[in-house]
């Protein structure tokens, strides 16, 4: 992201957002355009966002960092404004601005007083053709990256284990190198680079347009179809179609890193949600993680105090089978076996025993209530339609909670017998290394 | 020539709220009407209260002035101690039964620790609203803190101060902060330090209970699915016997001055120097207040369109954030710019803030710069309320700044009345490059830090 990277952030992503019943018009320009607008009337704002389906899985070995990079160049400017105006142009209309990239897609989105959400529109077809990309303006971007990631990662020892650890429970699958890309890369990569790259991917058939607010949905249309219909549609692009490889047993790492706690995270292997089983694993996430009064933080934390904080979140927006995460900070003297001890009891019992009729109903209370408050935004509205688009399409949205009110407490425990197993699992731990304060 | 566009931007302007207010009391209301009713009940409640029927759902949020400036700097972290556990137990429920009512129905209850304030924030859908009530209050007016749940705390809170040592930013900002404000509650963190923290007994938070949670010290702010009928109800049933009395005002000594650069350098074994350069800054209430924030905005607050940003990370790729702020709290304030750059880049770093805070200080800023400042400050104004949730935050600080409920209609006015001698004069009052707090965690040999 441009100024805080949401979607780079590797374990700590949202609980994918549950929508039903939002109000979506589908429009498609003749250059493959595809527009999303849900009016929103409750307030005198809207949001403007582009998506692009491009992310760090469409990047090669020895360039990866490029589609993150090519985010931050998005604001430099263009050949009609020049350098440097774009978010200067959106904050004197009161507007904010900003991006996210991820592993399949970059999004870019404008907040605005309602009656001036026309000026992105015409801003946003500007730089998805005339980008400048000169040598110079990269290359003090690519500084500013390093930058970015030395705060993000290299000073940041659990992070580091979260980045180590999905270097390692993938090992073919594009997923397993880091969005904001490896140093040694970002180093080496050029401004050719990036003009093939925003050539390839920035194209209306490669986009996606989503509005929500309080806007007119043909008004709005009307606007888009004027500043975009005249961008060419791109060259097709091959999906990159990849399949993990099987694992075949469990894979440990370690980070040793200056640090005060140990640190625990473990990944299984486990499906997306488009698969029947993710509906069951989102309940299981929700039993193992929903709150205080879930079994990770009253085992953990609670009762045997062994841990600061410790969760579990199954991660399944993606368009390939992605990981079931468990994680556990130790408490202050406690050692990370004992952790480790802890959540792996957790685990074994809810392989064995189903959870009671009453945590099943808490969690789907929770994914349902979850979603009616996230209505509240109109930010995180569009953000849930455009997640759901990049996956697989944003109907999805509309199956999701008949799926997941559909769980049963045996099937929860079905699909932790089937995939929270060691042949499956990635365990990284980070290892405090003290040094002597100076 | 300048005055006139002034005017006519500030016309445009009013016309716009204008527009945002006929929008916002599309309920049926007089069009005169403020964001919200705000009532003072006869046991001094201040409640404020928004009625909004798009949602099915209710935010509610408890002010109370129980943060960190209400305790002493032996017992630090007690106000936050003391919110803390609200959650974990009542005279009638255990911690357990708290958060299993609560996220049964997909709601939540939590509760917040601060310097000027602590809150207590309730979501629920609107048929679980009763419920809501009643965990609200038992948690504010029951609390049970019992021994057991008093250590349990305490020793998370123990295990959270030891990880925030791994964090460089948290140790550089403890650090600033300890050295502006001294001795000053605003001074020290609000979760306290190992040693405060392990002083702090359970009579200890009983008092502190006893002392500060009372209805005339608190604000509660109520946005969503509810009639005011409804509301008064809903609290006359579950805060019945919540009387009020006389809460002690908080003694908060001055901050501290200095005249010439104090240098804090803390070393740490890591590939970046993070950065916090400033000093004491203005309160809430200053008249200088909303020049700061223009000037703030051209300085380092205004993201993109700030200097420290155009000079640092667009120009020299420096860094990923660069940013200045005035924290402008009840009773005192303290300005920082922060910024985080390799280490061998620290001096350079530093020497850029310094440059970017000689130059407000002493030449005018552009008509375009103080143009698109006032133009962001005052056009964002429908972003900061737009949600349930950003209302209740908002009326929240309204109420406890005494801002007044016509602050949507005054603030534009407050914007647009600064000119550019009051950036100039405020930025010679109220910034200072020789007497400052420098602040560097990072690998100080790499650093070789000129300061």
């Amino acid at each position: 992201m441009k100024k805080i990277t949401l979607a780079v952030l590797l374990i700590s992503l949202l609980v994918p957002l549950r929508a039903f019943g939002l109000n979506v018009q589908e429009f498609a320009l003749e250059n493959g355009l595809k527009v999303l607008i849900l009016e929103d009337h409750k307030a005198p704002t809207a949001t403007f966002q582009i998506w692009y389906r491009v992310g760090s899985r469409d990047e090669k070995t020895g360039k990866t960092g490029l589609s993150h990079l090519l985010e931050h160049m998005m604001f430099r400017g263009t050949t009609k404004y020049g350098p440097k105006t774009f978010s200067q142009t959106i904050q004197r209309a009161g507007g904010t601005d900003n991006a996210f990239t991820s592993h399949e897609f970059t999004g870019y989105f404008e907040l605005l007083a309602s009656d001036r959400i026309g000026l992105p529109v015409e801003m946003e077809a500007d730089r998805m053709q005339n980008l400048i990309l000169t040598p110079e303006a990269v290359l003090a971007e690519r500084d500013v990256v390093m930058e970015e990631r030395r705060l993000r990662y290299e000073d940041d020892p659990q992070n580091l284990v979260n980045e180590e650890l999905l270097a390692t429970a993938f090992k073919n699958h594009p997923y397993r190198w880091p969005v904001i890309g490896w140093m040694s890369d970002l180093k080496t990569l050029t401004p050719d680079d990036l003009v093939n790259h925003y050539r390839t991917y920035y194209a209306p058939n490669n986009a996606v347009i989503i509005v929500v607010g309080d806007v007119k949905a043909d008004e709005m249309l009307g606007r888009i179809k004027d500043a975009f219909s005249g961008i060419p549609r791109g060259p097709v692009i091959r999906e990159s179609a990849v399949a993990e490889d099987p694992q075949y047993g469990e894979k440990r790492i370690f980070v040793k890193k200056e640090a005060e706690l140990p640190y625990i995270v473990m990944a299984y292997k486990a499906p997306d949600i488009k698969q029947e089983d993710g509906y069951a694993l989102e309940v299981l996430g929700s039993v193992l993680s929903g709150g205080k009064s879930s079994r990770m933080y009253k085992s953990l934390v609670y009762d045997k105090q062994v841990a600061l904080s410790a969760w579990a979140n199954y991660d399944g927006m993606y368009r390939d089978p992605f990981l079931f995460f468990f994680g556990a900070t130790a408490a202050h003297g406690k050692k990370i076996e004992d952790v480790e001890a802890a959540l792996a009891a957790e685990i074994e019992k809810i392989r064995k025993e189903p959870p009671t009729d009453r945590e099943v109903l808490k969690a789907k209370n929770q994914i349902e209530a979850s979603f009616i408050m996230e209505q509240d935004s109109i930010y995180m509205q569009a953000r849930t339609i455009g997640h759901f688009e990049m996956i697989g399409g944003w109907r999805l949205i509309d199956t999701y909670l008949e799926g997941i009110r559909k769980v049963t407490p045996e099937q929860a425990r079905q699909a932790a017998e089937k995939y929270l197993v060691n042949e499956k699992k990635t365990t990284g731990i980070l290892i405090p290394v003290n040094k002597e304060t100076k | 020539m300048r005055k006139r566009s002034r005017t006519a931007r500030f016309m445009q302007t009013a016309f716009a709220l204008l527009f945002v207010l006929l929008l916002l009391l599309q309920s049926g209301e007089a069009a005169a009407a403020p964001i919200a009713r705000r009532d003072v009940l006869p046991n001094g409640l201040v409640l404020l209260h928004a009625e909004k029927k798009t949602l099915p759902i209710v935010k509610v949020v408890v002010a109370i002035r129980a943060g960190s400036i209400m305790e002493s700097y032996e017992k630090a972290g007690l106000a936050n101690l003391t919110a803390d556990l609200l959650k974990e137990g009542t005279r009638r429920r255990s911690s357990k039964e708290i958060s299993d009512a609560i996220e049964f129905v997909g709601g939540s209850l939590g509760s917040s620790g601060g310097a000027d304030f602590i809150t207590i924030t309730l979501s629920v859908l609107r048929k679980d609203l009763e419920l809501g009530f009643d965990l609200l209050s038992d948690i504010i007016l029951n609390p049970a803190f019992s021994d057991e749940e008093v250590a349990r705390r305490k020793a998370l809170i123990r295990s959270s101060i030891i990880q925030q040592k791994e964090e460089p930013g948290a140790v550089a900002s403890k650090a600033f902060m300890k050295a502006v404000f001294g001795d000053n509650p605003y001074g020290w963190p609000a979760e306290g330090t190992e040693d405060s923290v392990a002083r702090i007994t359970r009579q200890d938070i009983v008092d502190f209970h006893r002392t500060c949670y009372v209805p005339n010290n608190a604000i509660m702010t109520v946005v969503g699915d509810v009639g005011s009928d409804e509301l008064k109800g809903l609290i006359a049933k579950y805060f019945r016997g919540w009387n009020g009395k006389d809460v002690p005002s908080p003694r908060i000594p001055a901050p501290y001055s200095p005249d010439k650069p104090a240098v804090i350098a803390i070393n740490k074994e890591i590939t970046q120097a993070n950065i916090i350069l400033g000093h004491a800054g203005v309160r809430r209430d200053d008249p200088d207040y909303y020049a700061v924030l223009v000037m703030n905005y051209i300085l380092g607050g205004g993201g993109f369109a700030s200097r420290l940003m155009d000079n640092i990370r667009d120009n020299k790729g420096l860094s990923y954030d660069v940013h200045s702020f005035f924290a402008a709290n009840k009773y005192a304030g303290s300005f920082q710019v922060g910024l985080q750059t390799k280490n061998q880049s620290a001096n350079t770093a530093i020497e850029e803030t310094l440059k970017e805070m000689n130059r407000i200080m002493t030449e005018p800023v552009g008509d375009k710069e103080l143009n698109d400042a006032r133009s962001f400050l005052t056009g964002s104004f429908p972003l900061k309320i737009d949600s349930n949730n950003k209302i209740a935050g908002f009326l929240t600080s309204v109420e406890y700044y005494n801002l007044g409920l016509d602050y949507i209609e005054k603030y534009p006015a407050y914007i647009n009345a600064v000119t550019k001698e009051d950036v100039l004069r405020v930025a010679k009052k109220h910034l200072n490059t020789k007497g400052y707090i420098l602040v560097v965690v990072g690998d100080l040999e790499k650093a070789k830090l000129k300061y």
